[in-house]
C-alpha cells in the first residue's frame, strides 16, 4: 500500500505527498498534461522539444541544473505521446531548491534565443542517434503512419521529420508555454523524506503566487475503427528480415486494457511465453520475437515483433506468428497460464515500487489517468482479469481487419 | 518574494554518508555470503558469482556460451521447463558474463525464495548443455551481432577497447561470426565442470531477507564443490596497439560518427584513482560537464557526450565517448583537447567545484537509496578487494581535494598524447 495525501493550490495545481521516512532524499516530479498527441500534424516533435528548452532557464533564474547540482541534486525529464514528466531528487533537507526551480520555471521560461538555436540542433542529434543512424531505427515512424489514419499517434514524439524540429522558432515556443505550462495543467508530486504541512507550506509559498492560466482543452480527432487490413513493406539496407504486426487495443482506463496486457505476457513475456517457445525455440523461425504495448493513456497498440532466422520466408514466419494467435483464440488459456501472468504482474509491481522516483512518477502518471490511488489498485484489476475474457479479447483484438502489417526486408 | 534569490541549502558536503554494513556468513564450503536486509518491498535480489568471466578462457565466447546456456537444460529439466519455474512465481533469473566473473542472479518475491534455490542449484550442477540448444544458441548469437555491426557505437566500443588492452586480452578481444561457429559443446561441458562444477564463487543477497535465510543458502549450495572466492587470477598482460588514431568508414550513409577518446589507466588500488574521479566529473561526468557545456549545450554538436573509467579490476580506461554529427566529429574532438588543455592550465574555480563536491555527495546519498544499491556497492567493494574504507576515503577525497591537486592530475592524465582517438561513420 503506496500512502499519498492529496490537496489542491488556489490557482488549480494538485499537489500529492508521499512520506518515505526511510530515505535521506526527497523528489520532486511535475507532470504536464501535454505530449505529443497535443501537436498539430505541421509542427510535431514541439512537446519534446520544449522539454529541453525548460532546461534553458527561467524568468528568474539563468540557468536550472547548477542551483540543483549545488543543493547535491540530480534531475531528468522525458515526454511521450501523451505527456511530459519532470523530475528532481535531492537531499531532503535541501527540498526547498526544487520548490524554487520547478515553480519559477512554471511561472515563465527565459526564452532565451541561444537556447532554442542550440537545442534544436541538439534534438536533431538525438533523433539521428535514435531514429535514422541505428538498423530499423525508423519502424515506428513507419508504423504508426500505417496504423493510425486520425489520431495524432499517428508521429512519433521525436517528431515525424528534422525540418519540424528545425523551424520552430520563438513565438512557437512562448505560444506552447501559454497554453500547457501552468498550473490547471500541472500535477505536482513530492515524496521522500517530507512532511505534508512542509509540502503544504512550500508549495503555497513557491507555486501559490502563479496565475492559474487556461485550463487546455483536448479534443482530439479519435481514431476511426479499423475494417480491413493494412500492410506496408520496405527494403533497405539492414541485415536481417523483420516482421512487425500491431493491433489496436483499448485506452489506459479501460478495463480490457488489463486483459490485452496479460495477453503480451502470454506471448512473449519471457523464456517460458508461447511465443519465444514456439517460434525462436522449436520452429526456429525468428532470432528473436516480443510482444509488447507502449500503455498510452488513448487506445494504443498491441505489437508483435521479430527478426527472422536467415533463410526463412517472411511469409512462412508470418503464418507461424498467426497459427500461434489462433490457438490462443481457439483453445484459451490454462489456469496456471493465467495464473503465472498475475504472479508477474505482482511482482513487476514490487519491483516498480522500489525507489521513491518511480513511486513518485507512478502517483504523478495516474493522478493524470483520473486517480492517483490507481497505484494501489492495479493488481486487483489484473487478479480480476479471467481465462475467459482472454479468449475473448484475443479473438477481437486479433481479428485479421484490426490488423496493421509492416514487411521490413533486407536489400542485403 | 524574491524569486531571483535561491534558498539557503546545507552543503552536500555536510552531509554524513553511511555505507549500511552488511551480514556475513560462510557456507559450509567455504563460499562467503554477504547479505542487506532493508528495504520496505517484499522482494529480494540474489547473486551467485564465479570466476567465470572470459578471463580464464581458452578460445573466445566460450566463456559467455556457458553462461548464458545455465537456463537451457539439465538432465531433468529442458530449457522450456526451467524458465517456467522461474516465471510460475513471477521471478528473473538471469546469467550475465563479464571479464572476470560470471554471474546467475535471481529477482523475486521473497516467499518465492524456498521454491526457486533448488532450481539455481540444478543449474549450477547439472546443466547438459546440448548440441541442440547450443545451436539455436549459435544462430541467434550470430544474428544479433550481425545487427550490431551496423552500429557504429558498438563498432567504435569494440575497437577501442582491442586498441588499449589488445585484441588476445580479456578487456580487448571481441567476438566475430568465426568465434560463434567455432563453438561446440565439449568445450562449454569442461569450461562448466572447472569453472562453475569446481568453481570459485561468492554469494551477494540483499532485500527483505527471510530470517532462515543462512539455513536456505546453505542447504542449496554448502554441499557443493564450489570453493571460496580469493581474488586471485592468473596474469594476462595488455598489449596496446602502438598506432593512436582512427579513422573507420562502417556505413557510408552513416549521418553521425561514434566518437571514442581513450587512455590506459590504473587500477582502483592506485592512489589516484579516487581522485581521478572528482576531475572525470568536471570534464565529462555529468550533465554539467565541462564537455557537455561545450559540445552540447554550447554548440550543439550531439545529444550527450561523456567520459568515464572503465569499470575494471585489473587495470582500466579513461573514455570520453560521444555520437557527433558527420560533419563536426573532428570539431568535437579538438574541442575535446581543448577542454584538456584549460584543466591541464587553468584551477578549477572553487564555485565550480564546490559544485561538483555536492553533486557527487547528493549523488552518492541516492545511490545508497534501498538495498539493491546498497549491495551494489558492497560488491563493488568486495569484487575489487577492497574494504569499506574505500568508500569513505573516495567520500573524504571528493570533500577536500584541491583545484591544485585537480591540476596537477589534468597535467599527468589528460595528455593528448596518450589518447587513442577513433571515429566511426
Amino acid at each position: 500500500m503506496i500512502q499519498f495525501e492529496r490537496f489542491s493550490l488556489d490557482n488549480g495545481l494538485t499537489v500529492l505527498v508521499h512520506q518515505d521516512k526511510s530515505t535521506p532524499m526527497a523528489v520532486v516530479n511535475v507532470l504536464y498534461d501535454v505530449g505529443a498527441r497535443d501537436e498539430v500534424p505541421d509542427k510535431t516533435g514541439f512537446a519534446h522539444l520544449f522539454e529541453h528548452l525548460m532546461f534553458g532557464g527561467s524568468v528568474n533564474i539563468p540557468v536550472y541544473d547548477e542551483p540543483l547540482q549545488l543543493a547535491g541534486g540530480e534531475n531528468n525529464a522525458f515526454t511521450t505521446n501523451d505527456l511530459t514528466n519532470y523530475y528532481c531528487q535531492l537531499p531532503a533537507e535541501n527540498l526547498e531548491t526544487a520548490f524554487w526551480l520547478e515553480s519559477d520555471r512554471m511561472l515563465s521560461l527565459a526564452f532565451s534565443k541561444k537556447s532554442l538555436e542550440v537545442q534544436r540542433k541538439v534534438v536533431c542529434e538525438e533523433f539521428k542517434e535514435h531514429y535514422i543512424n541505428k538498423p530499423y531505427g525508423d519502424v515506428w515512424h513507419k508504423m504508426r503512419e500505417l496504423a493510425y489514419t486520425t489520431h495524432p499517434y499517428r508521429w512519433m514524439t521525436i517528431g515525424k521529420e528534422l525540418s519540424h524540429v528545425e523551424n520552430a522558432t520563438l513565438d512557437d515556443v512562448k505560444a506552447f508555454f501559454r497554453k500547457h505550462y501552468n498550473p490547471s495543467n500541472a500535477i505536482l508530486v513530492v515524496a521522500g523524506n517530507v512532511t505534508v504541512e512542509e509540502v503544504k507550506r512550500l508549495a503555497e509559498k513557491w507555486f501559490g503566487p502563479i496565475p492559474a492560466g487556461e485550463k487546455y482543452q483536448r479534443n482530439l480527432p479519435p481514431e476511426p475503427k479499423q475494417t480491413e487490413a493494412r500492410s506496408a513493406t520496405v527494403k533497405t539496407n539492414v541485415p536481417l528480415d523483420a516482421l512487425y504486426k500491431c493491433w489496436h487495443i483499448y485506452p489506459r482506463t479501460d478495463m480490457r486494457y488489463y486483459t490485452a496486457d496479460l495477453i503480451t505476457e502470454i506471448l512473449s513475456g519471457g523464456g517460458s511465453s508461447r511465443l519465444y517457445q514456439s517460434l525462436v525455440k522449436e520452429k526456429q523461425l525468428f532470432s528473436n520475437i516480443e510482444c509488447y504495448h507502449l500503455g498510452s493513456t488513448d487506445a494504443g497498440l498491441l505489437t508483435i515483433e521479430g527478426k527472422l532466422v536467415k533463410g526463412v520466408k517472411m511469409e512462412e514466419a508470418e503464418a507461424a506468428v498467426n497459427e500461434e494467435l489462433i490457438k490462443l483464440q481457439q483453445e484459451g488459456i490454462s489456469q496456471r497460464e493465467l495464473d503465472k501472468v498475475k504472479n508477474k504482474t505482482e511482482s513487476m509491481i514490487a519491483f516498480e515500487d522500489m525507489s521513491i522516483s518511480s513511486r513518485a512518477a507512478s502517483l504523478a502518471i495516474y493522478e493524470l489517468l483520473g486517480d492517483a490511488n490507481l497505484i494501489n489498485t492495479e493488481l486487483d484489476r489484473y487478479r480480476a482479469v479471467t481465462a475467459e475474457e482472454i479468449q475473448n479479447e484475443s479473438k477481437i483484438i486479433f481479428d485479421e481487419r484490426n490488423s496493421n502489417t509492416l514487411y521490413y526486408y533486407s536489400n542485403n | 518574494m524574491n524569486r531571483t534569490q535561491a534558498p539557503h541549502i546545507k552543503d552536500a558536503v555536510e552531509f554524513d554518508l553511511k555505507l549500511k554494513p552488511y551480514q556475513s556468513f560462510s557456507l559450509d564450503n567455504g563460499v562467503p555470503v554477504y547479505a542487506v536486509d532493508a528495504g520496505a518491498q517484499e522482494v529480494l535480489q540474489l547473486e551467485l558469482v564465479f570466476y567465470a568471466g572470459n578471463w580464464f578462457e581458452q578460445q573466445k565466447s566460450v566463456a559467455s556460451a556457458t553462461n548464458y546456456l545455465l537456463k537451457n537444460g539439465t538432465t531433468t529439466k529442458t530449457a522450456f521447463q526451467l524458465n517456467e519455474e522461474f516465471e510460475y512465481y513471477g521471478a528473473y533469473c538471469n546469467r550475465s558474463c563479464y571479464n572476470e566473473t560470471a554471474v546467475v542472479s535471481l529477482s523475486s518475491l521473497s516467499k518465492h525464495l524456498p521454491a526457486l534455490l533448488p532450481v539455481i542449484r540444478e543449474m549450477i550442477t547439472d546443466s547438459v548443455f546440448s548440441s541442440a540448444e547450443l545451436d539455436i544458441y549459435k544462430q541467434n548469437t550470430k544474428q544479433r551481432l550481425t545487427v550490431n555491426l551496423k552500429k557504429s557505437d558498438f563498432v567504435a566500443a569494440r575497437l577501442s577497447d582491442a586498441y588499449l588492452f589488445g585484441e588476445d586480452h580479456p578487456y580487448g578481444k571481441y567476438t566475430n561470426a568465426a568465434d560463434i561457429d567455432a563453438l561446440d559443446d565439449s568445450l562449454l561441458k569442461e569450461y562448466f565442470r572447472q569453472y562453475y562444477l569446481n568453481g570459485r564463487c561468492v554469494i551477494f543477497v540483499s532485500g527483505k531477507l527471510p530470517a532462515d535465510l543462512q539455513q536456505q543458502l546453505n542447504h542449496s549450495f554448502g554441499d557443493l564443490n564450489i570453493k571460496a572466492f580469493d581474488n586471485k587470477l592468473p596474469v594476462i598482460h595488455a598489449l596496446p596497439a602502438a598506432e593512436k588514431k582512427y579513422r573507420i568508414q562502417n556505413d557510408p550513409d552513416g549521418v553521425q560518427g561514434a566518437i571514442r577518446i581513450a587512455r590506459s589507466f590504473p587500477n582502483r588500488h592506485h592512489p589516484d584513482f579516487m581522485k581521478v574521479m572528482v576531475l572525470n566529473t568536471v570534464l565529462g561526468g555529468f550533465f554539467g560537464s565541462r564537455l557537455m557545456a561545450n559540445i552540447r549545450e554550447d554548440k550543439g554538436y550531439t545529444y550527450g557526450i561523456h567520459s568515464y573509467v572503465q569499470n575494471h579490476i585489473q587495470q582500466s580506461a579513461w573514455v570520453i565517448s560521444t555520437d557527433a554529427g558527420r560533419d563536426v566529429c573532428e570539431a568535437t574532438i579538438e574541442e575535446v583537447y581543448k577542454e584538456m588543455k584549460i584543466l591541464r592550465e587553468e584551477n578549477i574555480e572553487e564555485d565550480e567545484l564546490m559544485l561538483v563536491r555536492n553533486y557527487l555527495v547528493g549523488t552518492i546519498l541516492g545511490d545508497l537509496d534501498g538495498p539493491f544499491h546498497i549491495m551494489g556497492r558492497w560488491k563493488n567493494l568486495v569484487l575489487n578487494n577492497l574494504t569499506e574504507s574505500y568508500f569513505y576515503d573516495s567520500v573524504k577525497t571528493i570533500k577536500t581535494i584541491s583545484a591544485g591537486e585537480l591540476k596537477a592530475l589534468a597535467n599527468k592524465y589528460l595528455v593528448p598524447e596518450d589518447f587513442y582517438e577513433l571515429v566511426v561513420i
